[in-house]
């Protein structure tokens, strides 16, 4: 009998775990005893962090886009569709367009959608760089600005990749001091919470560096509306600001088909934070920003429990008790310039500590992104 | 009757979030309610006592009772 292991998502988590599965389980692949099929409605794989650059010109959409069937191992079916329906009772998928699939091992690896509807105003009155279409309208934006008021604003947490605003705003701050406008530009950024980032020593790296650099801060800000008109964000606290520029970091769902299957709110699937499986199901796990274990949405972090789950299914296939576990593992390099960059890494018990800007660890955040394709391929 | 003997309109369960996450939760469902109406949220992350209780006096909502359980503490915001 064929053990069935079925993907949903082709973003970095479900990639790396479909290649990782056709390594670890090549001989049970090529005996007919497994199958891994990866779901995703999109032909392309996505790389997220591309979009950062785009706006200041060093990079294109289009880089960060390749073919999925370039990067997955011949002996995973890749099927193009969309899930539209999880029974875990039955264990089976309905898709929008062809027939329902059976499973035996799900994952589900969907990831975060943008929701500016969530806010009025915003997806008239705001820039994003948390989407192929939103990081070319800011470039043209920010091309054209020469002087204003330009603010981000973090709306919602979680959120992809959450060093990427204070990153924002360093590049914004030296780019535009490189081309000796930044006399001209006021800079603020907003935070949801009483500080400048969810973890607080990040926060606290991060805060006097934004305050030598000009950076204004605004804490406690959670905006309700944006007045497209006007040029202002009304927010829960009642503070209101006027904005030239707004790059708003719009709130995040995940997949409707997570919540509709019980599995938990918002689409974030409830998990076990050590194991990545599923609390109201059995035989599903999550993974990457579909897991809620409370570390950041970020490509690191799916990076590495694709590779434990990876472990996971290939013990339970093979009869043995799973013991590989996640401990929170995340890395990220932060961008605090146009040519330099910080570096954390850090666990559930170990805390980050930021190390000193370099132009070294910009180079090793540009020189991973290009290496990215092959992590995407199970290969690095 | 007390304030928390209104009936709450909703319960956030952030029991095992880690900071920021239960604030953030519970910023998230005051938006989605009335002005008037009563919000529990569940937590058992130390840090809330100083968040919550920061956040609601910075937005103007009251703080109406913490209830200090077994193994976690329950806020009862009322949004303003």
């Amino acid at each position: 009998m064929t053990h069935h292991v079925v993907i949903v998502g082709g973003g970095t988590g479900g990639t790396v775990l479909a290649n990782d599965l056709a390594d670890r389980l090549a001989s049970e692949l090529a005996s007919g005893e497994v199958r891994v099929t990866l779901v995703n409605d999109d032909p392309d794989h996505v790389y997220k962090p591309v979009w950062l650059y785009v706006p200041f010109g060093q990079r294109e959409s289009v880089d960060g886009r390749r073919p999925l069937a370039d990067l997955v191992a011949d002996s995973v079916t890749l099927r193009i569709d969309r899930v539209t329906d999880v029974d875990t009772d039955a264990r089976r998928l309905r898709t929008r367009e062809g027939a329902p699939i059976e499973y035996d091992s799900l994952v589900l690896a969907t990831g975060s959608r943008l929701a500016p509807g969530e806010i009025p105003g915003l997806r008239e009155g705001g820039h994003d760089y948390y989407s192929e279409s939103g990081a070319e309208s800011l470039r043209e934006a920010l091309l054209s600005f020469t002087g204003g008021h330009l603010v981000l604003s973090v709306i919602g947490t979680p959120h992809m990749c959450p060093a990427a605003p204070l990153e924002f705003v360093f590049m914004a701050d030296d780019w535009f001091r490189k081309r000796g406008l930044r006399e001209d530009v006021d800079i603020t950024y907003t935070y949801p919470i009483q500080r400048v980032h969810g973890n607080p020593h990040i926060a606290e790296w991060a805060r006097p560096r934004m305050d030598d650099r000009d950076i204004h801060v605004e804490t406690f800000f959670n905006p309700e509306s944006v007045d497209p008109e006007d040029r202002r964000i009304a927010t829960m606290e009642g503070t209101d600001i006027e904005y030239d520029l707004l790059v708003g970091i719009p709130p995040h769902r995940g997949a409707d088909i997570v919540a509709e299957a019980g599995l938990g709110d918002s689409g974030w699937v409830d998990v076990d934070e050590h194991t990545l499986e599923a609390e109201n199901a059995d035989g599903v796990y999550a993974i990457g920003d579909t897991a809620d274990t409370g570390v950041p949405n970020a490509g690191s972090v799916a990076h590495y429990q694709a590779g434990v789950v990876g472990q996971r299914l290939a013990s339970e296939i093979r009869g043995r008790p799973p013991t590989a576990t996640y401990d929170g593992k995340t890395l990220c390099f932060i961008e605090t310039g146009m040519d330099e960059a910080s570096f954390v890494e850090f666990d559930y018990d170990h805390p980050p500590s930021p190390v000193p800007p370099s132009q070294k660890l910009h180079w090793a955040k540009l020189a991973y992104n290009e290496s990215y394709w092959l992590t995407a391929r199970g290969l690095l | 009757m007390t304030e928390t003997d209104i009936e709450p309109v909703a319960t956030v369960d952030s029991r095992g979030a880690a900071c920021p996450g239960p604030l953030m939760d519970l910023i998230g469902k005051i938006r989605d309610v009335e002005p008037g109406d009563l919000v529990v949220l569940l937590s058992d992350n130390e840090q809330s006592l100083t968040d919550v209780r920061e956040w609601t006096e910075e937005a103007g909502n009251e703080l109406v009772e913490v209830d200090e359980r077994d193994d976690h503490y329950a806020f009862y915001v009322k949004k303003a």
